[in-house]
């Protein structure tokens, strides 16, 4: 018998259907995996099996254990949930309470649901953490959850989910917010804690191949609907559907240009390091290294990739050599000849027209006051003031048209567009000035996978027509793999290694590269990570 | 096919006026500001235009001497006086009066009953204890309360959202220096500086626009630079920078536009506000001079003639619909301006 059935379930905010005529069952036990594209419902759908959606109306019928869900009172559910189903959520920072140890919030559930004293709680929670595979447990518990690292903190969201035996495990994209080493080793440790613990287990998540090697089955949602349902082997041999087709050919390919040999040199760094000065205390200051002697070329055409993960000093290292950085930077840059790393910041406005920059969050990216016009022909309007009324409106026009959007998105604003479409907008915008470097901060990591495609695709074409120099940072290495000639990997403000993408993607030298191809190979074909060592405090 | 694209500006007043409280008190509060501003044509003491001796004359703009209309003396004329009244209805004269027949500050010298007089049909309201009509009195006080409001509210914006900009934008020291000087300046005792100066200096309109200027903007100042912090932090903001854009045109084109829904929002009740600070003041005596109509002045009035009740209550109920309509666009204008409401 299954443990959860969930038949013809439809939610519905005001209007707006959101899940339409979901059935599916989890046995006891079972890893379910339920994938899909943003918007297409899947977090609705989990929320509903704890009847956790504000203001939505539900239709169709829920049974866990027999039990109908939808029927039952307030209180009734409030046993229900924590208990026998438990939650862990995508960004753990903001689903753990900060004002509370972590120690403090596990014994909470414990002493909530099983009505055990404080002291007893304490202990079992010191035991929950230890199992997670925190280490020093005892001293965690202690912990806010400000001072632990985003893997401890899933760990530890894991943790209090177990904390009471549930039967089943609902994890909501438990290891988007997390860097690609570390969504390995929770993915893992799921899939121990599951074995140990024999519960049920259902991820959500939007990445087909990160759960290919977790999950027993896998359903894919487009759109409220759930197109397809099957076991993991059987779905990734033969999908069904065409929409499952286009979610698993969405890895990256290659379209890299060369670059030809007498290409001149376009930006050169010699030894930039960036500090930041962080408050200790009232009067003294530290200087925090967040780049630390960066030496690096890039040829005219050229793409040169910048990987590492979260808190490597990607981002910082691409501002600063866009003189954007606020930190104080060392270190010369040359950029088309000229040291511009010595001039004043008046003085390279002008040279600004020439570098340019696409954000990775198109929502925050594009003032939301502003016409797609007024956006776009801003850069122009300063910089080719000669243009004229009509002259600027036919450059942003045909920078429109370029991205492959239309005429009549002018007069519009940025929030009637999608994540993928703003990007493109965002593209234009730099693309009306002509620059010679654009500067790629994560373009594709805030959109969904077919959208990445599209974008990653438009960028590779732009470059073979005007023989544009990226810059482009991201931690995503299939990305780095499909786009970029050479590629420097940071970690710690240091460059760690450096040299043309495949060289270094086929035979990394530095064990930290090694760790990080790993992890995305795991990510990538479900391959099982050789020898990954557990994550350090 | 073409959508019409709806500006996040035409959203909010979209929104508003889907609040019909707030749309309709707007209305009226419009309506009844314009009809304020026609005060000379709706309230005087002198007829619009008259006919006399077969020769048009415009009272309201001119000063015609009583010789003009056959008195004796050389001193401006008085349309009240019962003389002229009847040198306008001989052969072929006439004069159109406007509706109430008395300026704020019209002595009614030839009036029957003792001052404060009851509400007749004579004065619609009553008289005030100086024997002045109450109507006209509302109204020219209601115009003054309102122009003076506006220009308080345009100072007191405009002071606030520019300290709040430097102050956010620049954010570190500039910022930290400015708030010591708020806190400093926000202690200053202000209305004991509303005595001292009032006992210095003539009181006036002007004066008390300036020294409630002085100190009227921080409150805003406050929330625009709180937004300002938070927009000078987003991607939008780095994109105009990396295009090229000087400070003061990112403050202008990209922060400003999207740091101005505490200005909006604060509008109408700083607008409140500031009747009710004029009122008060005029209340304690420290407002305008005793010429200027004012509903403080009135106010206090009806507290020392508490027999003449159409005084107090015709100003209490003035000023109350003022400031129940202010109210309730400030009510609809938050509503409007919260992204979290769906048109």
């Amino acid at each position: 018998m299954s443990l959860l059935e969930i038949q013809n379930l439809s939610v519905a905010f005001g209007a707006s259907t959101v899940v339409d005529d979901v059935s599916f069952t989890i046995a006891a036990g079972e890893k379910l995996a339920i994938v899909g594209e943003s918007g297409s419902g899947k977090t609705v759908t989990a929320l509903s099996l704890l009847r956790l959606n504000q203001d939505a109306r539900y239709a169709g019928r829920i049974e866990f254990e027999g039990q109908d869900i939808l029927t039952r009172s307030e209180a009734a559910m409030r046993a229900v949930r924590g208990k026998d189903v438990a939650m862990i959520f995508q960004e753990p920072m903001t689903a753990l309470n900060p004002l509370f140890t972590i120690g403090n919030q596990i014994a909470e559930v414990l002493m909530l649901h099983e009505g055990i004293g404080a002291k007893a709680a304490a202990l079992r929670t010191v035991e929950l953490l230890d199992k997670t595979g925190i280490p020093e447990p005892a001293r965690r518990a202690l912990s806010y959850p400000h001072q632990l690292s985003g893997g401890q903190r899933q760990r530890a969201m894991i943790a209090m989910a177990l904390a009471c035996k549930p039967k089943l495990l609902i994890a909501d994209e438990p290891t988007t917010a997390l860097d690609v080493t570390i969504q390995v080793q929770i993915l893992e440790l799921l899939n121990q804690l599951q074995r140990e613990e024999n519960m049920a287990v259902l991820i959500i998540s939007h990445d087909l191949n990160l759960v290919r090697h977790f999950a027993d089955r896998v359903g894919v949602m487009e759109q409220g609907r759930l197109v397809e349902i099957a076991p993991t082997a059987e779905l990734f041999a033969d999908p069904r559907q065409p929409y499952t087709r286009k979610l698993l050919a969405s890895r990256p390919q290659r379209r890299v240009n060369p670059v030809a040999s007498d290409a001149p040199l376009l930006l050169a760094a010699q030894q930039l390091s960036c500090a930041f000065q962080i408050r200790q205390g009232w009067f003294r200051k530290s200087p925090f290294v967040a780049v630390d002697d960066v030496t690096l070329t890039l040829q005219q055409g050229e793409t040169l990739g910048i990987v590492g993960e979260s808190g490597s000093g990607k981002s910082t290292l691409g501002m600063a050599l866009l003189r954007l950085s606020s930190a104080s930077v060392e270190g010369k840059i040359q950029f088309d000849g000229r040291p511009v790393s010595a001039m004043s910041s008046a003085a390279i406005r002008p040279l600004r027209a020439k570098m340019q920059v696409v954000f990775q969050d198109p929502f925050a990216s594009l003032s939301p006051r502003r016409t797609i016009e007024q956006i776009v022909g801003e850069g122009l309007a300063l910089h080719q003031p000669q243009l004229g009324a009509a002259g600027l409106r036919a450059a942003v026009l045909s920078g429109l048209l370029e991205v492959g959007l239309s005429a009549d998105m002018l007069s519009r604003y940025p929030h009637e567009f999608s994540g993928g479409q703003r990007q493109r907008i965002a593209i234009a915008r730099v693309l009306v000035l002509k620059p010679a470097l654009i500067l790629l901060d994560e373009p594709t990591s805030s959109l969904d996978v077919s959208v990445q495609q599209q974008v990653l695709l438009l960028l590779a074409e732009l470059q073979r027509k005007y023989g544009m120099a990226y810059l482009f940072i991201s931690h995503d290495l299939a990305v780095i793999r499909a786009m970029a000639h050479r590629v420097l990997v940071l970690k710690d403000g240091k460059v760690l290694e450096a040299g043309p993408t495949e060289a270094i993607l086929s035979h990394p030298s530095h064990p930290y590269t090694q760790r990080l191809l790993a992890a995305s190979a795991y990510a990538l074909d479900g391959r099982a990570a050789p020898g990954l060592p557990a994550e350090v405090a | 096919m073409t959508t019409l694209s709806v500006s996040p500006g035409r959203r909010i007043w979209l929104r508003f006026k889907e609040n019909r409280r707030g749309y309709w008190s707007l209305i009226l509060f419009c309506g009844l500001f314009g009809l304020s501003l026609m005060a000379e044509l709706l309230s005087n003491d002198k007829p619009l235009v008259a006919r006399y001796n077969g020769e048009l004359v415009f009272p309201v703009l001119h000063t015609y001497s009583e010789k003009t209309f056959g008195g004796d003396f050389d001193s401006p004329a008085d349309y009240l006086d019962p003389f002229i009244r009847d040198q306008f209805r001989k052969n072929g004269n006439w004069a159109i009066y406007p509706p109430n027949t008395y300026r704020f500050d019209t002595l009614n010298y030839f009036a029957t009953s003792p001052n404060p007089a009851p509400p007749s049909g004579e004065n619609w309201l009553g008289t005030d204890d100086r024997g002045r009509d109450v109507t006209a009195r509302l109204l020219y006080g209601f115009r003054v309360s309102v122009l003076f409001a506006l220009a308080l509210t345009f100072t007191g914006v405009l002071l606030g959202m520019v300290t709040g900009a430097v102050q956010g934008y620049f954010a570190g020291k500039t910022d930290l220096l400015f708030q010591r000087f708020m806190e400093i300046w926000s202690s200053m005792p202000e209305l004991y500086l509303l005595i001292i100066f009032a006992s210095i200096f003539e009181p006036s309109i002007s004066l008390l626009l300036i020294l409630l200027s002085l100190f009227g903007w921080m409150g805003l100042s406050d929330y625009v630079r709180a937004d300002f912090l938070r927009n000078r932090n987003l991607e939008y903001v780095q994109a105009g920078r990396a295009l090229g854009l000087s400070n003061a045109q990112i403050i202008w084109r990209h922060v400003l536009p999207n740091s101005l829904t505490p200005v909006v929002t604060f509008l109408p009740f700083r607008m409140s506000g500031a009747i009710l600070a004029l009122t008060s003041l005029d209340f304690l005596g420290l407002g305008v001079p005793p010429s200027t109509p004012s509903l403080g002045e009135l106010l206090a009035q009806g507290k020392n003639n508490l027999d003449a009740w159409w005084i107090a209550l015709s100003t209490f109920a003035v000023l109350t619909i003022t400031l129940l309509l202010l109210t309730n666009i400030g009510d609809a204008l938050r509503n409007a301006l919260d992204v979290r409401r769906k048109a």
